[in-house]
């Protein structure tokens, strides 16, 4: 069927065939990504208000099920305020820098050993750069807003980003040393090879256990780089007000947007490198992308449970705990790792 | 080899695209009634008495340049990374390649120790 079909676009695109071809599976993987936003957000509503012992949204649709896309169409339908004083072209696209990097980065990402967009050498380093031109969204929309508390409020997201992204560049450094490849597909592999992994405990083989604080500290960065509760200083609903204040409409939704596909960019990269992508945990069960959807949702469901759960860092608390706390324990263990790796003890040959 | 990367290329550009449409959308659909009251900044019920972008603390500029040295840091650090695996099963070069790296990072500590000192990583 789908020789078929690329027959068919052959003949009706000629030379434009392979962006044609590329567009549609752009599309393949975007659709579902936009859908698993939407309803992460949903999610999330609903999993907080368990925890809290109440029901969560559900009266639009069967359980709230259409509470996603009522959501969207209210924010469609409301104004997009520019406030004065601000800088109108830069105030526009500072939500775009915000969301395009957290749908490009899916370009590289494996999701079985053959199914992935751009099978590229340098796919870690490429979603290392894409990742880090979020914070001009974050830096842009304080700055052009005018508005003094948007502007306090996109300083210290954009610093707090900046230091998080040191530990987490450090974290990554340490699992290049165990991988010997940047390309993403490799890793995965790499993680499937060992001695649990012979004896059929794929699970004990993959990077979060010899890697474990690494693992720690990639977890706990990737919140941070979120901007997500306990580190939510960008928009803690009660008492604070962060870099999108000034944003109403659909300019609002885009970061909303960016946040949670950035949640779920992050919590596959996660799967990727320290869990073990789509490899299964135990060797009587085949590999295959649903591993790599359980190891996501479990990531994700991470991610709200500790929202429901810890109380908000303070500023300074947070500043100290990735210079002061993260930084160290990254130059120490990759010491460590190197150190390992010399040793006759060397578990990665 | 670059072929490799269209798709990228031609994701990045969906991604540009994706970025804009809902604001578009957002301008076109949405009503537009503008007045002077909505159009002010928030400021908490007070008049914005002076422009936004006002002087602003210098441990965020501090902090933006600890950032830059230390991303550099991680800059050189990859390649190293990538072929350590490499080099650990290399005899020849075996520890040259660990303790030149091992001198590499004890100079970046030494700098971090010195911020730290100085008190550039406080925020009090």
């Amino acid at each position: 069927m789908v020789d078929a079909l690329q027959g068919l676009l052959q003949g009706l695109f000629g030379s434009l065939f392979p962006l044609v071809w590329t567009l549609l599976k752009i599309v393949l993987i975007i659709a579902p990504l936009l859908l698993a936003v939407a309803y992460l957000t949903f999610w999330e509503r609903k999993v907080i208000g368990w925890m809290q012992v109440r029901i969560g949204p559900n009266r639009v649709g069967p359980w709230g099920l259409i509470q996603p896309i009522a959501d969207g169409l209210k924010l469609l339908l409301k104004e997009v305020v520019i406030p004065t004083g601000s800088d109108k072209a830069v105030f526009l696209i500072a939500p775009m820098f915000a969301f395009a990097p957290a749908l490009a980065a899916w370009a590289v990402i494996p999701f079985n050993d053959t199914l992935v967009l751009a099978n590229v050498n340098a796919s870690l380093l490429y979603i290392m750069s894409i990742t880090s031109i979020g914070v001009y969204g974050i830096i842009l929309s304080g700055w052009a807003s005018n508005s003094k508390y948007a502007f306090l409020g996109g300083m210290r997201s954009a610093a707090q980003m900046i230091s998080y992204e040191v530990a987490m560049g450090l974290a990554l450094v340490v699992v290049l040393m165990v991988s010997n490849s940047l390309n993403l597909g490799d890793i995965v592999q790499g993680q499937g090879q060992g001695y649990f992994a012979d004896k059929g405990l794929g699970i004990l083989s993959w990077n979060w256990l010899p890697l474990l604080p690494m693992f720690v500290v990639y977890l706990v960065s990737i919140v941070a780089e979120t901007n997500r509760a306990p580190f939510d200083m960008a928009e803690g609903e009660s008492e604070i007000v962060g870099f999108h204040v000034e944003y109403s409409g659909m300019a609002f939704a885009v970061f909303f947007l960016a946040e949670y596909a950035n949640m779920i960019l992050v919590s596959t990269l996660a799967s990727v490198l320290f869990l073990g992508g789509w490899l299964s945990p135990v060797g009587f069960l085949p590999d295959g992308i649903l591993w790599l959807f359980v190891k996501i949702s479990a990531v994700l469901f991470f991610f709200l449970w500790i929202r429901a759960t810890f109380p908000r860092y303070r500023y300074d608390q947070i500043m100290r705990l990735g210079w002061k706390v993260f930084i160290p324990l990254c130059l120490i263990w990759l010491v460590v790792v190197g150190c390992w790796m010399m040793s006759p003890l060397n578990i990665w040959k | 080899m670059l072929e490799s990367y269209f798709p990228v290329f031609v994701f990045i550009l969906v991604g540009i695209a994706f970025g804009f449409a809902p604001v578009l959308t957002g301008l076109i659909v949405a009503p537009h009634r503008p007045d002077s009251e909505k159009l002010s900044p928030y400021e908490c019920g007070f008049e914005a008495f002076e422009d936004a972008r006002m002087k602003f603390d210098v441990r965020y500029y501090l902090i933006a340049i600890i950032f830059i040295l230390f991303d550099l840091e991680v800059a050189f650090l990859l390649p190293w990374a990538t072929i350590f695996k490499e080099i650990a099963n290399t005899d020849s070069v075996r520890w040259f390649g660990f303790i030149e790296m091992m001198v590499f990072i004890a100079i970046l500590v030494v700098g971090y120790l010195y911020a730290w000192a100085k008190g550039a990583l406080d925020w009090e």
